[in-house]
């Protein structure tokens, strides 16, 4: 396959973008798509031009590292899958590809493709968790049943990446689907109940603070986000704020 | 060969014996001469036997012994007689290397005397296991080691390298317990580390299942598995600890797999014969290492952990012997940063990217471990590695990294080949497809071969399998290198069982099979999903394709029994050290050491070094310690960025990855090994002079850091094929093509191989310096590995 890429190109955090225009020949469908990045990059070292930096580690779909934004969609055209796990079997030869980082506000670049996504942490630093400590003395993991469904509902809020897919896919910026699917998470079991309060409330603040938008109920970040989570996280994370503030 | 047999010394015809006549057992060994004969090697054991007391079959079964119960000394005679063998056993076998690894059986002569020193293995590392009797040492050890107060712990800072399960448990924990923690990882979030990709599950003794599972049962299965490779006391604490872990787990609010009743689910792992592995769908290590980074997350908000997220570390700094910080790197910006601390702990992960292609992570590194086994640390065992049966076959020259399908995929998974090549070379060529081929044309090799662990046998058992049908011939990919994993039948028992539960025509096969497929689903559907997206075929419909690929390091950074390393005040936890594994590591194993060791061990074994340094008072970072580790690091970035060689790092990594999979892999020769050596050499030296390493050393430049990490790869593949070459015996992982039993199983030498080889660097891979730690077997008596 030969293709025609255009790649934001961006020497550093303060300095002004664009998009560069690269040819690549010689792509194979059973490539992935971080791989035909691998060999762009090979091409252009060759030619002593700097290759393109991009996010990456685990290259299976679970450590959301990579982030791209492919032909205006995140982590490109096919569905509940990440960067790379793309596979270049999605594009016909003479394709032209369009590869930006995932924007936001929130997000500021560091260099072309890769993005500082601290700010997830930061919210998670301000509730994500259960308090308890490593003593090893909690009581015996069964003696606390939990109703199938809402542990099958809690992990399927808990199998976020924290890639920002959907902070990348929303006109606002809003990281509402990845903060709600952190206190869904607990808000379905027992463990979570006690700091159900503070923890919403603070996250939320957080969120805010960072500068991330509020939720319109488009749900582009649903369509996009690489595990599926649901919008019905959202709606949950709403009722417990609203509870959290109705009690605050 | 090196098989000794026991035989009756008789003097005349046997059949002129009496069965009340007595007659010496003796031991033989065969040597098999360079013309192709066999001379014999006969020695007295002076122990007496009367013939009706002679179990002519002993070698059928490892359960049967040479003298039958019917003796009234057997058990002392049989024990005297294992230990004579296995002196005899030594006695040759150093005879026959007289200088180091030449075997020549043509030095030995008969009458060579065979008087023999009473402990063969002379070990000079002190692992310091406590006394006692094994249940009772890590209770006892815990009750006396030395605390630091609340108030103290106040005064002590701590660096934590890696933020996996076993760094991210431990940075919490110490920081819960009062220490100032500063933590570094090279992604741009802890909650990254490799840690993450962890499919199948973690192992805990709990015995919900009500299988007969213990405590012990976890370590002895973990001994057995690690081939007699581990050590036992470290081993035994694991299983102890296991079940805190998924207490605490759930407390943290890990959603673990659930029944209809609300209770913990498990599944069964390779190695075992129980179901102790407690699961979260295909996502249990996302599941864990996020508990954890939930943990971490707590501490960073009260500030008792700093966190450096996208920092690596590129040096150790020793001051007065004592490991005292590290210098690091910011990712970002290229900043060189001191970081000074009261004890550091390597929490990195494990070395499987030497390989290039592997299911570690693209940035997965030895470099951490490393720096500090340059620094003094010993590297134990570093060439036993796990091949995992189970990942998806490589499909072409452009491929960056291999992708695992978790070994849980074999509870139900049936593994095969065609029984026909003709069969093997149609399907490769795409004249034929799997499901056309019929029951009896099918290979189960893994059934076959071990009946009684089937489809679960080990890993290094079930990759050497699979290499050695492909080897033959009989792979059914493009390439040649994958066999079957076939689901047909679990869907359909699945679909029966389903369509019976709800009353259901359970001979209606399309009911079945839609009713199975969406069990199949339930159990391993994100497995499922991935398959497809990468091989683009549906293994719903069609078996998938497997092939081993390198996945783990049970070999890492020689540590004792409190997880310090050789450098006092430096540690190593989870996959980066040793201790655990041995020669081959059990399924859901890794996820439980790392964090036993993060959570439950070293934060008590810390407290022990820690508390002789409460009145050091904070470490300063400007001294010539600091200086001289700072200006190595920076003199080393300069090199590359200057270099402005002609090839691109990756060049060299693939290059190396070729070298350690081609004549280090699946199984060793000493030819191959010694070429590996020279050519690993070869290669570094190239390295240095034609590396081409772009940019700028104070701007982020992936390529820049990927050149300081194969950097420390090339000098580890020599170590590690050096290590290789030195244990000729085959043990679990690691084979040795001159030590198999006829069937082609591995053959242990324990005579003169129990022991943990850790090695000294001294300046050079080449002239890394050889000690041993002798394993004592105590508790558990050591045996073949069988699986039939």
């Amino acid at each position: 396959m030969k293709l025609t890429l255009k790649i934001w190109r961006q020497e550093n955090a303060t300095a002004k973008g664009c998009m560069q225009t690269y040819s690549l020949d010689g792509v194979s469908p059973d490539m992935s798509f971080l791989e035909m990045m691998d060999v762009l990059n090979e091409q252009l070292m060759e030619n002593r031009i700097d290759p393109v930096a991009f996010d990456h580690d685990c290259r299976e779909g679970i450590c959301g590292s990579c982030s791209m934004f492919i032909n205006g969609e995140a982590h490109g055209p096919d569905r509940l899958i990440t960067t790379c796990q793309l596979h270049m079997r999605k594009f016909k030869d003479g394709d032209t590809i369009h590869i930006e980082p995932f924007r936001a506000k929130p997000f500021p670049v560091i260099k072309d493709l890769v993005v500082d996504r601290t700010a997830f942490d930061r919210i998670q630093h301000t509730g994500g968790f259960v308090s308890v400590n490593t003593s090893g003395n909690t009581q015996d993991a069964n003696a606390l049943p939990i109703e199938k469904e809402s542990a099958d509902k809690a992990f399927d809020a808990a199998a976020c990446i924290g890639c920002g897919a959907c902070v990348a896919s929303c006109k606002n910026a809003s990281a509402m689907l990845f903060v709600s699917a952190k206190v869904s998470q607990y808000a379905l079991l027992p463990q979570g109940q006690v700091e159900a309060n503070d923890r919403v409330l603070n996250m939320v603040k957080q969120m805010d603070e960072e500068g991330f938008g509020n939720c319109t109920n488009t749900g582009a970040c649903e369509v996009e986000c690489p595990k599926g989570i649901s919008l019905e996280n959202i709606a949950r994370m709403n009722r417990e704020y609203l509870t959290a503030n109705l009690k605050g | 060969m090196k098989k000794i047999t026991y035989s009756l010394n008789y003097r005349k015809p046997k059949k002129s014996y009496k069965q009340d006549d007595e007659l010496t057992v003796c031991l033989r060994s065969y040597q098999k001469l360079q013309n192709g004969k066999f001379k014999v090697i006969k020695k007295s054991t002076g122990i007496k036997c009367k013939l009706r007391d002679w179990d002519s079959d002993w070698h059928k079964s490892s359960a049967r012994n040479p003298i039958k119960s019917s003796d009234d000394n057997f058990l002392d005679k049989n024990r005297l007689l294992k230990d004579k063998s296995i002196e005899f056993h030594a006695k040759l076998f150093n005879l026959l290397k007289p200088n180091g690894y030449n075997e020549s059986v043509n030095k030995l002569s008969p009458s060579t005397d065979l008087k023999l020193e009473n402990k063969i293995i002379q070990s000079n590392l002190e692992a310091k296991v406590p006394p006692g009797p094994i249940e009772k040492k890590w209770t006892t050890h815990k009750n006396n080691i030395q605390l630091v107060s609340p108030s103290n712990k106040r005064g002590i800072d701590i660096i934590v390298v890696g933020t996996g399960l076993a760094g991210g448990s431990a940075s919490a924990t110490l920081a819960e317990l009062g220490y100032n923690v500063k933590a570094f990882c090279f992604q741009d979030s802890p909650r990254r580390a490799h840690s993450i990709a962890a499919q199948g599950g973690i192992n805990a003794a709990k015995n919900y299942q009500g299988d007969g599972d213990s405590i012990y049962r976890l370590f002895y299965d973990t001994v057995k598995g690690g081939d007699y490779r581990s050590r036992e006391a470290n081993v035994y604490r694991l299983a102890e600890v296991s079940t805190n872990i998924i207490d605490q787990c759930v407390a943290q609010g890990v959603p673990f797999a659930r029944d209809y009743g609300g209770l913990l689910d498990n599944r069964s792992f390779g190695g075992v014969l129980v179901s102790r592995t407690f699961y979260a769908k295909g996502q249990t290590g996302q599941q864990l290492l996020l508990g954890a980074y939930s943990a971490m997350n707590r501490q960073i908000g009260r500030g008792k952990i700093k966190m450096y997220n996208r920092h690596e570390m590129l040096d150790l700094v020793k001051v007065d012997g004592k490991a005292r910080g590290i210098i690091t790197r910011n990712l970002v910006n290229g900043e060189i940063e001191r970081h000074a601390a009261h004890a550091v702990v390597i929490a990195s992960g494990g070395y499987g990217n030497l390989f290039y292609l592997s299911t570690n992570a693209m940035g997965s590194n030895v470099t951490a471990s490393w720096k500090i086994h340059k620094k003094g640390a010993y590297f134990a065992n570093p060439c036993f590695t796990q091949i995992h049966p189970t990942c998806i076959p490589v499909s072409g020259e452009h491929q960056s990294k291999l992708t695992l399908m978790s070994e849980s995929l074999r509870n139900d998974g049936r593994i095969w080949v065609p029984k026909k090549k003709e069969a093997a070379a149609a399907i490769r060529e795409g004249k034929l497809k799997p499901t056309d081929l019929a029951e009896q044309d099918r290979d189960y090799y893994l059934e076959r071969r071990y009946p009684a662990f089937g489809n679960l046998v080990p890993r290094d058992v079930a990759s050497r399998a699979a290499k050695e049908r492909c080897d033959e011939g009989y792979g059914v990919n493009k390439t040649g290198e994958a066999v079957y994993l076939d689901f047909a039948d679990a869907i359909v028992r699945y679909g029966k069982e389903k369509a019976h539960v709800k009353g259901l025509d359970e001979s209606d096969m399309t009911l079945v099979q839609k009713l199975g497929k969406k069990i199949i689903k339930a159990k391993y559907g994100n497995l499922f999903q991935m398959y497809e997206k990468i091989v683009d075929q549906n293994p719903y419909e069609t078996p998938m394709m497997i092939y081993p690929a390198v996945h783990y390091t049970m070999g890492g950074v020689w540590v004792d029994y409190n997880l310090m390393t050789t450098v006092p005040g430096c540690f190593a936890i989870g996959e980066a050290n040793f201790s655990d594994h041995g020669a081959n590591r059990l399924g859901a194993s890794a996820l439980m050491q790392g964090l036993a060791d993060g959570y439950f061990v070293l934060p008590y074994t810390i407290g022990d070094y820690l508390a002789d340094d409460i009145r050091t008072g904070p470490i300063a970072t400007d001294g010539p310690e600091f200086d001289a580790a700072e200006e190595s690091v920076r003199s080393q970035i300069n090199t590359f960025i200057d270099n402005k060689g002609s090839k691109t790092v990756d060049y060299f990594h693939r290059k190396l990855g070729k070298i350690i999979w081609d004549k280090c892999g699946m199984s060793r020769n000493e030819k191959q090994l010694k070429e590996a050596i020279k050519e690993v050499k070869a290669l570094r030296e190239q390295f240095y002079k034609d590396v081409y390493v772009p940019g700028t050393a104070n701007s982020f430049n992936e390529p820049l850091a990927k050149a300081l990490r194969v950097a420390d790869f090339l000098e580890l593949g020599e170590l590690f094929a050096k290590d290789a070459l030195e244990r000729s015996e085959s043990c679990g992982g690691h084979f040795r093509e001159e030590s198999q039993t006829p069937e082609g199983e591995a053959l242990r030498d324990d005579a003169n191989y129990t022991f943990v080889s850790a090695w000294e660097y001294k300046g050079d891979p080449t002239q890394a310096k050889l000690h041993k730690e002798a394993l004592d077997y105590e508790n558990i008596e050591l045996k073949t590995r069988s699986y039939k």
